[in-house]
């Protein structure tokens, strides 16, 4: 292939944001005729690539040539007349609308007052579904589709812009296996057309089963391009997640003792299903998995913020129904949230009052607030968890992420829990911080504190847990001891299982 | 203010530097309120020589009173995050009811409970709808308070029903030289103030209005507190409406028609911050003084009522602008 004028060259690509470098230096040539898969953890920046590729974002730095002349892609519009298109996982589309009318939408020849050509519109609607070889009555609305079919649309739609690179993210996961099926017959048909198309997966068989080429990211880097018959299922996964094995080590060997928090049989349906594990007095249990596999919603469960459907929850051994998270601070739990932005702080209160929010009952026993005793209590934690700010009667807002983090985590310890429940503590913040928060975790055990550790990132989990548990799609599907932990056997539990895919 | 003019510092890893302590004192929507009810005065005193006399101005506010009372409480609801836009209809269905049951023969002490009893009732179907079954308060509030309004009118139909005598005059009514209904008000702020700024109740609606989500997340029972507002809503509407029965010594079903822009204007007027999580009762408290201010002031000068109203918009657009200007300037 190497003779071939790439149809994109990628040079030096790199994307912050907030500060925090999501994407560096990526130098990547994809050709015509060829699908190339982009493979990677959670946040390695395979997404982002083929946003910045769409149009959706625009890069920190580097340049774009398509077929060898500079481009700038500013915006999806642009994309789209470069013949650039995402689709993507669950379609954005104008439910109301009809198939064709959501295949010529966005025109750019349209005038606001101009005639809608009806008959020509499903005319050329009919053509292009003949074209993929699919049956879907173009006068139907959107919404009553499937997503295969409305992913079919939105290739449809690719073709009548005559694109030359479609990317899809993640398109199998919503999809049956028949669906699947077709979907790479299309992809297939294009290729050989002389598009390229880029396919983001987490499902290993599908990448073997589609793709050409594979490039691998880790942590914002462009790890390895390769053809996929050069590599097996192990050096994939090696490269995706084989990071020099920092060993943090924080763990202080705490004594473990009886059953803190106990979960039987949890389940809501379509989220997760059938969720049991303990978690024991000075032991931090780590849940790993990849996002969406319902690690949050497990947490949010136990929380009492979206409570399960069915199955039982025991804390310190008595069976307690948790309905609203201030029962669930009464009986010693503690929550910190994932979306520190939407469910943690209060973005434009004071340090302070973000900081005593939990509770109430310590700084005003009479209803009445004494300020004396809150900003006693909120010195005496920025103190400790050494949170870096100008005053504590700044809002929060003005504070860096890391010290945000810092004051959600001194706000539940205002709280003396038993259990703590952290949902991708150290997500967004400095190496730095990440390490001063690995110290604290592992503290908190030792002091006798039972831990669940929602994390995507597997060194933390690899460093920090005495156990971890894995799910995926909604199902535990590992329980790993600490002896027996590696990346890989996380990895492996972690990836959902193939459903028989056309080879 | 050249202070305020220095570029927001890119913000490193750590924290951007606080705030002057002058800027946090100073730099707030309330001294706006308070500034333009200084300008206020002043205008109205060149005006004419009239407008100074103070008891003057007591008078003209127990006009407003009832509906200033009512502001108070609102601009709580709306801190927490929702709206109530039911409350002048609430006052004239409470008055109605109350005047309907002591015309039939109901003891006078019975039918005031009776129409407290209905405010809070009022409010408790406000809070039905929007805590129970998670609807938008300003569409609820909109539909009940054309509910209250009919409701009103159904029941005394076209007709004023008069009170008794005695009953009448609350604003006849001097505490040291103040109209009673104007020293309620001002016990009412007060105490509303204290809640607000200094109980763990107060906290809890601005964080329940700052973010509804991590409110929930910290254990904070976000339905109970936005309850408690409507039934208090409810009550000090309904405590409104017969004060101004005794005011009028009558009542119609048209009693407070159009109170609730009123109502919203002073809270806003007040720096009250619209999407919820800012204001306070003082901001209220002045921006209820400074409507008086404005609408005595254009009477006794003669104004139009035409341009009145536009001067009460204007005013109002003013207000919300600078509210947001000074909020989103203060508070990345």
């Amino acid at each position: 292939m190497a003779e071939t004028v790439p149809l994109v060259r990628a040079r030096g690509i790199g994307k912050e944001f907030a500060a925090v470098d999501v994407l560096r230096d990526v130098d990547l040539d994809l050709f015509p005729g060829e699908i190339h898969a982009l493979l990677g953890e959670n946040g390695a920046g395979k997404s982002t690539f083929a946003k910045i590729l769409a149009g959706v974002h625009r890069p920190s730095t580097g340049t774009l040539e398509l077929n060898g002349k500079p481009v700038e892609v500013t915006s999806p519009i642009v994309a789209q007349k470069l013949g650039i298109t995402l689709i993507h996982q669950e379609p954005i589309s104008f439910p109301d609308l009809s198939v064709a009318e959501n295949l010529v939408l966005g025109r750019a020849d349209e005038r606001w007052f101009s005639r809608v050509p009806w008959a020509e519109m499903t005319g050329e609607a009919r053509r292009l579904m003949d074209l993929l070889g699919v049956k879907i009555d173009v006068t139907r609305q959107m919404r009553g589709l499937s997503i295969a079919d409305q992913q079919m649309v939105e290739i449809a739609r690719a073709l009548a812009s005559d694109s030359r690179l479609i990317i899809m993210d993640e398109p199998t996961a919503p999809l049956t296996p028949k669906e699947v099926e077709t979907l790479f017959g299309i992809a297939r048909r294009l290729r050989d057309e002389g598009r390229t198309i880029i396919f983001i997966s987490h499902r290993l068989e599908e990448v073997r089963a589609l793709c050409d080429r594979v490039t691998i990211f880790r942590d914002g880097n462009k790890i390895a391009t390769d053809t996929i018959g050069n590599l097996t299922d192990a050096d994939i996964i090696r490269l995706m997640i084989g990071r020099p094995l920092k060993e943090y080590m924080h763990k202080t060997r705490s004594q473990i003792g009886e059953a803190a928090l106990r979960v039987e049989g949890l389940t809501l349906p379509g989220v997760f299903n059938d969720v049991s594990f303990t978690v024991r007095k000075g032991e931090i249990v780590g849940l790993g998995g990849l996002v969406g596999a319902g690690r949050t919603d497990v947490a949010r469960a136990i929380f009492g913020v979206a409570p399960a459907a069915s199955g039982t929850v025991e804390v310190d051994g008595k069976r307690v129904t948790i309905a609203d998270p201030s029962q669930a601070i009464a009986l010693g739990l503690a929550f910190v949230p994932e979306d520190r932005a939407v469910a943690g702080i209060f973005r434009t209160l004071s340090v302070e009052q973000n900081i005593s929010a939990a509770v109430p009952d310590q700084i005003a026993p009479s209803g009445f607030i004494r300020r004396s005793v809150e900003k006693l209590l909120a010195e005496d934690a920025v103190r400790k968890l050494s949170i870096r700010l100008a005053s504590l009667r700044q809002p929060i807002g003005e504070l860096s992420g890391g010290n945000q983090q810092k004051a959600i985590l001194a706000r539940w310890l205002l709280t003396n829990p038993s259990v703590l429940i952290l949902d991708e503590p150290t997500r967004g913040i400095d190496i730095g911080v990440k390490a001063e928060f690995y110290d604290m975790i592992g503290e908190l055990a030792a002091s006798g504190r039972a831990i669940l550790l929602i994390s995507s990132e597997l060194p933390e989990l690899l460093a920090l847990c005495d156990r971890i548990l894995v799910m995926s799609e909604g199902r535990q599907t590992a329980d790993i001891p600490r002896s027996a932990a590696t990346q890989e056997a996380i990895m492996h539990a972690a990836v959902p299982q193939v459903r028989g895919v056309a080879a | 203010m050249s202070t305020l003019e220095t570029p927001a510092p890119t913000s490193g890893h750590d924290a951007a530097p606080a705030r002057p302590r002058w800027q946090v004192v100073l730099v707030r929507p309330e001294t706006m309120t308070l500034i333009l009810l200084i300008l206020g005065i002043f205008a109205g005193g060149l005006l004419s020589p009239f407008f100074l006399d103070i008891s003057y101005i007591l008078r003209s506010f127990t006009l407003y009173s009832e509906f200033a009372m009512v502001a108070l409480v609102l601009t709580m609801v709306i801190i927490a995050g929702e709206i109530d836009l039911s409350p002048a209809a609430n006052m004239a269905l409470s008055a109605c009811i109350f005047a309907w049951l002591q015309q039939a023969g109901v003891p006078i002490p019975a039918a005031v409970a009776v129409g407290l009893a209905s405010g809070l009732a009022m409010g408790a179907l406000n809070a039905f709808m929007v805590i129970g079954l998670q609807l938008p308060s300003i569409i609820v509030t909109i539909g009940t308070l054309t509910l209250y309004r009919g409701l009103a009118q159904v029941i005394a139909g076209d007709k004023s029903i008069r009170v008794p005598e005695w009953f009448i005059g609350i604003d006849k009514i001097m505490v040291a030289g103040i109209p009673l209904p104007v020293v309620l008000f001002v016990v009412v702020a007060l105490v509303l103030g204290i809640v607000l700024g200094g109980t763990i109740f107060g906290r809890q609606i601005y964080q329940v209005g700052t973010s509804e989500v991590a409110a929930r997340h910290a254990g904070i029972r976000a339905a109970r507190i936005k309850l408690v507002l409507f039934l208090l809503v409810g009550l000090v509407a309904a405590t409104a409406g017969i004060m101004t029965a005794s005011r009028l010594g009558s009542v119609r079903y048209d009693l407070g028609l159009g109170g609730e822009l009123q109502m919203v204007l002073m809270a806003m007027l007040g720096g009250t911050y619209i999407f919820g999580g800012r204001g306070t009762i003082l901001g209220t408290f002045l921006a209820a003084w400074l409507l008086v201010i404005v609408s005595t002031g254009m009477i006794v000068a003669n104004v139009l009522p035409a341009v009145q109203l536009v001067v009460l918009g204007a005013l109002l657009i003013v207000s919300i602008i600078a509210t947001n200007f000074i909020y989103s300037r203060t508070q990345r």
